[in-house]
């Protein structure tokens, strides 16, 4: 197991750098004039040109300036230093900000999804064939059916401004209640997931045959079901939330910037809309990371789960 | 059985949210909400809120409130002094400009001449990357502090003679100086903003100091808000309201969500995608209001296909300019006949006379006449929401003129502006222009002069740089207008761009404010603004 766990943990220093260079080669490529995107439609000065040019080493062109400008953010880097975004904020420093709205945006979402994806999956796997196991493959089908660029205006729409149920918007410092709403549009398509991935899974182990043999002993069903089939059933369920968390840790671009919540995804979104380089890599790299903990923590959790998986 | 089982399942996610949803009404209504003395006004994350370092509307929306101009505008958008006492030359050359006592930083120290002096040329020293940089390049020895590696640091035309006395020497005379001091390049900055002579300090920017009718309160809270409270010690009018929150919103949309549930209480531009409805939603919170943008279609006048003034005018008068700002903007711009916006002291309507006039049998005889390419393409950056109208002016081209046209998309203004540069062909593009203070010279001078700092389009006419020339340089007002308009009169014969709208303030506030009005800048007035009671 700690070998297992030292290998992935070298090969994940490998995929930090493979994948922070595609970005940042990516980005840089992509990149018409920053300089002129940063002023919007006014004119440039020659002066801020000149000053921004020089501060971002936007004059390294070429192949050998890029590997030039690579390794001088690389460098930065491993001394934990994020850089500066196009507008001069420290981009640490914008992260540590966004960071725990995310956090406990992704949370909430998580809950949603587990609260009612899985119980839900548990009852329609239960009863398969049933009125509630077909309204909800109906529902979770319209559910993964519509992007969140239509259910979270729509969402807004008529729960915070119709019905003033929620508060339209979250904002910077949201209280519990003010993140439920876009906490549940986003964990709507997991929890969609999660409900079909647990109901399959419930469905498939109640026809096994330890199942078999603890109904012949005489259990009762309550047990039967919570005790062993669940338990079995969640393995699959396990993974796919872990794997989860960490792209709903990544923010959501739409949902944040739709209850203007002010984490991750939203700074993210800005810093491609405005050609923000460094903001853009900055994010990206440490997305990475959260990304490579995440899954190699799930990896971890299957051995947990299931004591017949080894690692060696 | 199975149905009741079912129906407690249902039961109980559905009273968790339910009880959630009781405690949270009872609360602060979630996102910090508005309580009746704090005014909440959306804009975006400003880029900047050093004076001399902000040129768009977020960021001077907030500066704005933290200090006081040396002048601002009346109804007839003249200059009247406002910091100022006096500002007087006798020749345009040498200004004298004397400040009212009595004004004070947030922090208590005294404004002096000496704080006016030191921000300009904080703003003027090219290796501080200034934005509002060139707004200085007409006062003498701007040329020294520009460059990698700057002979000075100090304009020499600017010269402290008392506390509330110095004089500007400027290169040449420049009839509008005066009022280009309203714009927030020339606001001063204490000598707390300073480390040094010269050098800024790095937090004057989290909690600009000014010496305004608003102070900060705490810091600037990036992607979040900026607080601020009324500064009781100001002299000038005072403000209604005591404390005001501008929000920060990355999307006009959830704004307009917050506005509609009112959770937000001014939102300066009404979101285009809610435009039709807005009027029905918002009632008579929905209001308009002028201000200067411009929005033009240039046109490359070295590419041979678009060099001859008939083509350009031709173009012009096929194109239904009314029925293009009642169906796509549905009334928020308005049709544009000439070379400046309508708010400017000077302004005459349909100075482009025939040729902005809808007119399609003429158009497409001249056109003919003219030898207009066969087909036309016009170019336009994807992320400003100009499709609809490109798509509709696509279309009376084709109709009108019996061309093919099409419109041709760039990702941003500035892919569109490299290419233009470079002299790739794109046909004609779009361009917008808005207005830093209120001078005819601030339209003609950028727009169409040779050396013009977003003639983009290669016009040049040396009839016309002269007069604009001598219309900066005149002795009087009227003078100078005259010589602005004749120099107008020549862009209606040359049409190097042709008008298209001219565009208004549309905003809208919630049912806790009353008095909102806006500025041709698109800032909201902060002192005329009140609570409803």
């Amino acid at each position: 197991m700690f070998r297992y766990i030292l290998r992935r943990l070298l090969q994940m220093v490998l995929a930090f750098f493979g994948t922070t260079l595609i970005v940042y080669a990516l980005t840089f490529a992509g990149q018409g004039d920053p300089i002129q995107a940063l002023a919007g439609e006014r004119p440039v000065t020659p002066a801020q040109r000149a000053y921004l040019t020089e501060k971002y080493h936007l004059d390294a062109t070429g192949v050998g300036g890029f590997f030039y400008r690579y390794f001088d953010y690389v460098k930065n880097l491993l001394q934990g230093n994020l850089g500066e975004s196009l507008t001069g904020r420290n981009i640490g420093d914008i992260l540590q900000q966004a960071w725990p709205v995310t956090v406990r945006l992704a949370l909430i979402a998580l809950a949603v999804a587990i609260i009612f994806g899985v119980t839900a999956g548990v009852l329609a796997g239960i009863r398969r064939a049933s009125i509630f196991d077909n309204s909800t493959l109906v529902l979770t089908l319209l559910v993964l059916g519509i992007p969140t660029i239509v259910l979270a205006p729509l969402a807004q729409y008529f729960l915070g401004v119709k019905w003033q149920l929620f508060p339209p918007t979250a904002g910077s410092d949201p209280t519990f209640y003010a993140l439920l709403l876009p906490g549940i549009v986003l964990g709507s398509l997991s929890l969609a997931t999660a409900l079909r991935l647990t109901r399959a899974s419930v469905a498939e182990n109640l026809r096994a045959d330890y199942v078999r043999t603890a109904r012949s002993k005489g259990l009762v069903k309550r047990r039967i079901v919570v005790v062993h089939v669940l338990r079995n059933s969640l393995i699959p369920v396990v993974t796919f939330l872990g794997v989860e968390l960490g792209n709903l840790m990544s923010g959501a671009i739409i949902t944040e910037g739709v209850f203007n919540i002010p984490g991750v995804g939203f700074n993210l979104f800005r810093g491609i809309r405005t050609e923000d380089g460094p903001l853009v890599v900055g994010i990206v790299s440490v997305l990475v990371v959260v990304y490579l903990v995440s899954n190699l923590v799930v990896d971890v959790l299957y051995a947990v789960l299931d004591p017949r998986i080894r690692y060696e | 059985m199975r149905v009741r089982r079912l129906a407690a399942w249902t039961a109980l996610p559905l009273a968790v949210t339910l009880g959630l949803a009781a405690c949270g009404s009872g609360g602060d209504g979630g996102s910090g909400g508005s309580d009746s003395s704090v005014v909440s006004i959306q804009i975006a994350e400003p880029k900047h809120l050093v004076p001399t370092n902000t040129t768009e509307t977020s960021g001077s929306q907030v500066i704005a409130g933290l200090f006081s101009p040396l002048v601002d505008y009346d109804a007839q958008n003249k200059p009247y002094e406002v910091a100022a006492q006096s500002v007087t030359s006798s020749d345009n050359k040498v200004w004298t400009i004397k400040i009212k006592d009595g004004f004070t930083f947030h922090n208590g120290e005294k404004v002096t001449s000496q704080n006016y002096i030191n921000a300009w040329n904080y703003g003027a020293y090219a290796p501080n990357g200034q934005d509002t940089n060139p707004f200085f390049e007409k006062i003498a020895g701007y040329a020294d502090l520009q460059g990698k590696a700057p002979k000075a640091k100090e304009m020499s035309g600017l010269k402290k003679v008392d506390d509330l006395t110095f004089t500007a020497t400027l290169s040449e005379p420049y009839i509008d100086f005066k009022t280009t001091l309203g714009y927030n390049a020339f606001f001063p900055m204490p000598d707390a903003a300073f480390s040094a002579p010269g050098v800024l300090k790095d937090s004057y920017e989290q909690a600009p100091i000014g010496q305004g009718p608003f102070k900060m309160k705490g810091t600037w809270q990036h992607d979040s808000k900026i607080d601020v409270e009324r500064y009781d010690a100001y002299p000038g009018e005072k403000p209604k309201v005591k404390n005001i929150e501008f929000r920060i919103y990355q999307q006009l949309t959830a704004a307009y969500a917050d506005v509609l549930a009112d959770n937000l209480d001014v939102l300066p531009t009404i979101p285009t995608e809610s435009l039709s409805t807005a009027p029905s939603d918002l009632g008579d919170r929905y209001k308009t209001s002028p201000m200067s943008s411009f929005q033009f279609l240039a046109f490359p006048t070295f590419d041979k296909d678009y060099s001859s003034p008939d083509v350009r005018k031709a173009i012009s008068m096929a194109i239904d300019r009314d029925e293009i700002t009642k169906s796509v903007f549905k009334g928020s711009q308005t049709s544009a006949r000439s070379f400046v916006a309508p708010v400017l002291p000077g302004y005459r309507e349909d100075t482009a006379g025939k040729a902005a006039e809808f007119n399609p049998t003429e158009a497409k005889k001249l056109y003919q006449a003219a030898g207009g390419p066969s087909k036309i393409v016009i170019s336009y950056n994807g992320d400003g929401g100009h499709k609809d109208w490109v798509d509709a002016t696509v279309n009376q081209l084709k109709t009108n003129l019996g061309v093919d046209a099409v419109g041709s998309v760039e990702p941003k203004f500035a892919d569109l502006l490299t290419k233009v540069e470079k002299k790739t062909p794109v046909g004609a593009f779009r361009m917008g222009w808005v207005m830093d203070y209120p001078t005819m010279e601030d339209y003609l001078g950028p727009l169409y002069s040779t050396n013009g700092s977003s003639n983009y389009y290669g016009y040049s006419n040396p009839e016309f740089d002269k007069l604009v020339k001598e219309g900066s340089a005149a002795k009087t007002q009227d003078e100078a207008i005259a010589k602005y308009q004749q120099a107008e009169d020549i862009l209606a014969k040359d049409m190097p761009v042709i008008p298209l709208r001219f565009g208004e303030n549309v905003f809208g506030h919630s049912s806790k404010v009353k008095n909102v009005e806006m500025d041709l800048f698109q800032r909201v007035n902060l002192v005329k603004i009140e609570a409803a009671s």
